[in-house]
């Protein structure tokens, strides 16, 4: 039992303790959890199980197999990298829920039915909320709100898809379910919004860029990554999803070429990586399904790291916005070279990590003989290095010298050593493929680096680096500008109160109408019973008090005769 | 793009790119390695599953016009869908109805 959750308990045990301990007592908590967690992981074998009875349910807590156990591995670093980043505040609030979400993702990964997993998932939503709300902004309060709503109805949506799926099969296994199985869709929607389908990606998008520094590291790192878990696990080989990837890799480039905040390019960043997985996911191959953990893998890395120094570039400016940003190499260089390891990698640079699992799902998809997604993820690959790769470190470290390129300071040490890490792994993911691969979940026989995918691959971004130069130099590349770009948020943050309040002013007029009458009707009232009753009313002026008392002795008297009577 | 390196501190010291030559010099390692790079494209032959992956340069053309496509059609975007930074403040509504006394100040 002990054995089995050593891979989670410890990291809600450590979310505790942060809450009553200080300083480096605090800090040895919480960069010890993630190695205890691993540690309980590597002594769990291939095929362990933990079962257990809760109100007549089968459940599993537990469950390793090689997609599990990658993904548990995966948590842990990740929590292990954001830990120390987040080490430089000293902010209980959010110590304590960056410990929590940690260990409700590697819950959730590690869960083997589906009630485990909701539970988890709602637990996710919870903690991952509050490293929003830790910012203490108006903008974080309402952004964390409407993160929340979307996360709640992803939730009600898996728990009514499970109701509808157990009523009919009878169990809560959290194997594959497929589209057409009953209550298929419902959870399909349910992971469909965690993964930031299109439509559902603003949560995402609206979120991550209002949460506190550290928090945006963690928050990139878990929720996303679960959902492609999750769609790994219970709809490999679902055809639409490679629809669905496509769309997603290709519309938020765009998004991300002309928006401003650079945290949130990094949002839209994200969601185009998701879109290689689910691509991955949907293919369904060995190999495709390989490079969409494989690529979560990598993402969740380097995702992190970019993540980390534009936290970095916040923590030293305050500013995020890129039209005020420019010029920081100056004063945060090791920043600055972190960031372009960071760049390199998302890019899918040979040598660093995005190129070894990126080109799995890529190489996957030309196998399977879908060439227009396969156009489409090329587009996007170039659109990655554009946005992400030239985009981030050129507006934030270079460019123009902002006014903050005099005043800065590099980033407190334990952001450097965190991003050092980070990068690290980047590379080493990058150099030593094979090792990478042997983490898979699947067999197969692949290697990244022949002539014919590094040539291909170089051609592809050196070419796209030269029409940003090009672009720019021209004058055509659209500069940084303070504003915010509509995108389907504008639904319900724009429309809905929209509606809303004009529905809401139409009640208004007719409930003021309506009160305005019924006040009238009681004016009325009231003077037509003064008129009779009142002081000077006509029933009060003809009778004398002396005449009041003879009738009311009358009428006791009468109703005293008629007792006896 | 190649970081600094190490060169912090003193406000006025003057920075890698600070230099106009240095600018120009990164810019033009860039397009020697894009000649390079398709160059090679004649001597290596690739391993090709669809047929227009044999055509010469066609990584090399299509991450460029990818490239451009973007920004183009990026710049169309930014007319449609651009707004004020504060857009979403909801002017529509009385600031009074939604607003903190915290946030009116």
């Amino acid at each position: 039992m002990m054995a089995g959750l050593l891979p989670i308990l410890p990291f809600f045990i450590a979310a505790i303790l942060a809450l009553f301990t200080r300083g480096w007592l605090r800090a040895v908590i919480m960069l010890g959890t993630p190695f205890i967690a691993a540690y309980g992981l590597y002594n769990l074998d291939d095929g362990y199980t933990l079962t257990t009875t809760l109100m007549g349910f089968e459940m599993t807590p537990i469950r390793i197999d090689r997609l599990s156990m990658l993904f548990g591995y995966l948590f842990c670093i990740a929590a292990l990298l954001g830990t120390i980043y987040s080490l430089y505040h000293k902010d209980t609030v959010q110590h304590f829920a960056a410990q929590a979400y940690a260990g409700s993702a590697i819950g959730a990964v590690l869960a083997g039915d589906m009630l485990t997993l909701f539970i988890y998932w709602e637990l996710m939503a919870l903690t991952s909320s509050v490293l929003i709300f830790a910012r203490r902004s108006e903008a974080s309060f309402h952004a964390g709100i409407r993160y929340l709503v979307t996360q709640i109805i992803s939730g009600l949506l898996l728990l009514a898809g499970i109701i509808i799926y157990y009523q009919s099969v009878g169990n809560l296994d959290f194997n594959f379910i497929g589209l057409d199985s009953p209550g298929g869709w419902l959870i399909f929607l349910a992971f469909g919004i965690k993964s930031a389908f299109p439509l559902f990606h603003n949560w995402l998008t609206d979120a991550y860029p209002e949460a506190t520094v550290s928090g945006t590291v963690f928050l990139s790192s878990f929720t996303t990554k679960v959902a492609v878990y999750a769609l790994a696990r219970s709809y490999a080989g679902t055809e639409i999803l490679i629809y669905i990837g496509g769309v997603m890799a290709f519309f938020p480039i765009y998004y991300a070429v002309i928006e401003n905040d650079l945290r949130r390019v990094l949002t839209y960043s994200l969601i185009n990586q998701v879109g290689f997985m689910v691509v991955g996911i949907g293919i369904g191959t060995e190999l495709a399904l390989n490079g969409a953990v494989g690529h979560a893998f990598a993402d969740v890395i380097f995702k992190g790291l970019l993540m980390m120094s534009m936290g970095a570039v916040l923590h030293a400016t305050g500013e995020m916005r890129g039209s005020e940003l420019g010029g920081l190499y100056k004063r945060m260089p090791k920043t600055t070279f972190f960031a372009i390891i960071g760049a390199a990698s998302i890019s899918a640079f040979p040598l660093f990590s995005g190129f070894v699992s990126k080109s799995m799902v890529v190489s996957a998809v030309l196998l399977e003989g879908y060439y227009g997604v396969w156009l489409i993820l090329l587009f996007a690959a170039a659109g990655v290095f554009h946005h992400a790769g030239i985009k981030i470190p050129f507006f934030a470290f270079f460019a123009h010298d902002s006014k903050h390129s005099k005043t800065a300071k590099e980033a407190p040490s334990p952001m450097l050593w965190a991003m050092a890490l980070s990068s690290v792994l980047c590379i080493v993911i990058g150099i030593f493929p094979q090792t990478f691969y042997s983490m898979m979940p699947w067999p197969m026989d692949y290697s990244p680096y022949d002539t014919t995918h590094v040539l291909a691959q170089l051609q592809l971004l050196f070419f796209s680096a030269l029409a940003f130069v090009w672009l720019k130099l021209a004058g055509i590349y659209p500069p940084e500008l303070k504003s915010v770009n509509v995108d389907a948020e504008w639904i319900y943050r724009k429309l809905f109160p929209k509606v809303i309040y004009s529905v809401g002013n139409v009640f208004a007029a007719i409930y003021s109408k309506v009160e305005f009458k019924a006040e009238r009707l009681l004016q009325s009232t009231q003077g037509t019973a003064n008129q009779f009753f009142g002081a000077q009313g006509f029933l009060s002026n003809f009778r004398s008090l002396g005449g009041m008392v003879m009738w009311v002795a009358v009428l006791l008297s009468a109703s005293l005769f008629l007792y006896y009577l | 793009m190649e970081p600094c390196g190490e060169n912090n501190t003193m406000n006025n010291k003057k920075h890698l790119f600070d230099n106009p030559k240095n600018v120009k010099l990164l810019i033009n390692i860039l397009y020697l390695s894009c000649f390079v790079l398709f160059a090679m494209d004649l001597v290596i032959h690739r391993h090709t599953v669809h047929p227009w992956e044999s055509f010469t340069g066609f990584y090399a053309l299509y991450g460029f016009l990818a490239c451009v496509i973007l920004v183009l059609l990026a710049r169309e975007l930014r007319k449609l869908v651009m707004r004020d930074e504060d857009y979403y403040d909801n002017k529509d509504i009385p600031v009074s109805d939604l607003r903190t006394d915290d946030e009116k100040n």
